[in-house]
């Protein structure tokens, strides 16, 4: 699964490590979801899309395969 | 969460060194401090084991305030821990019964054994998820 994380949090001029604490994980797990290595959880994700003010489908995405 | 996870760790490490000094109590009391006496050897026992029980459910709390990964990565070496812990561990005992090694098996190098490929597994997992 694809995100947008990096670029919101960078329009809004947070660290991981602010993201982390705001959303309430470490800050190696924000590190492992932008490098989308990791899938958040649902509660995560909510979390995330509520402090970006977006929808989870504009924050998370499938990338097209066919 | 920084600060409610250092008050957990710090509680695993009290409960870690205070069940370690009641086991060495309980192992070597009978023989070098009160020469065998049944009712004190019985309660070193029960007095370790009760730090046990205490241990055990601080690395629960511990491991309760947790993030989703560090779980993740805690939980796939636990499971990677157990399985080879008890295919090693029937093993080693298969060596012994059968007599292809002329020691005993010995609990105490399964559990080194044990201790060692969590380390290992957690290194690893975390390191996947860097």
């Amino acid at each position: 699964m694809k995100n947008r994380i990096k670029v919101l949090r960078a329009e809004r001029n947070y660290t991981q490590e602010d993201l982390a604490d705001i959303v309430g994980v470490s800050r190696q797990t924000i590190n492992a979801i932008e490098k989308e290595k990791f899938d958040p959880s649902l509660p995560l994700a909510f979390r995330i899309s509520k402090l970006f003010k977006l929808s989870i489908e504009d924050i998370f995405y499938f990338e097209d395969v066919s | 969460m920084r600060k409610e996870r250092r008050i957990n760790l710090y509680r695993l490490a009290a409960w870690t060194w205070s069940w370690v000094a009641t086991l060495a109590i309980a192992t070597f009391g009978p023989k070098y401090i009160w020469d065998d006496h049944t009712v004190l050897t019985t309660l070193a026992v029960l007095v370790n084991f009760s730090n046990g029980v205490l241990m055990i459910i601080a690395n629960r709390n511990l491991f309760n305030n947790f993030d989703e990964l560090e779980r993740k990565i805690h939980l796939e070496s636990l499971a990677m821990t157990l399985g080879l812990a008890v295919v090693a561990g029937l093993s080693y005992s298969l060596l012994d019964t059968t007599n292809l090694i002329s020691s005993d098996a010995e609990i105490s190098n399964l559990i080194l054994f044990i201790g060692v490929t969590y380390l290992i597994f957690v290194t690893i997992n975390a390191r996947r998820y860097k």
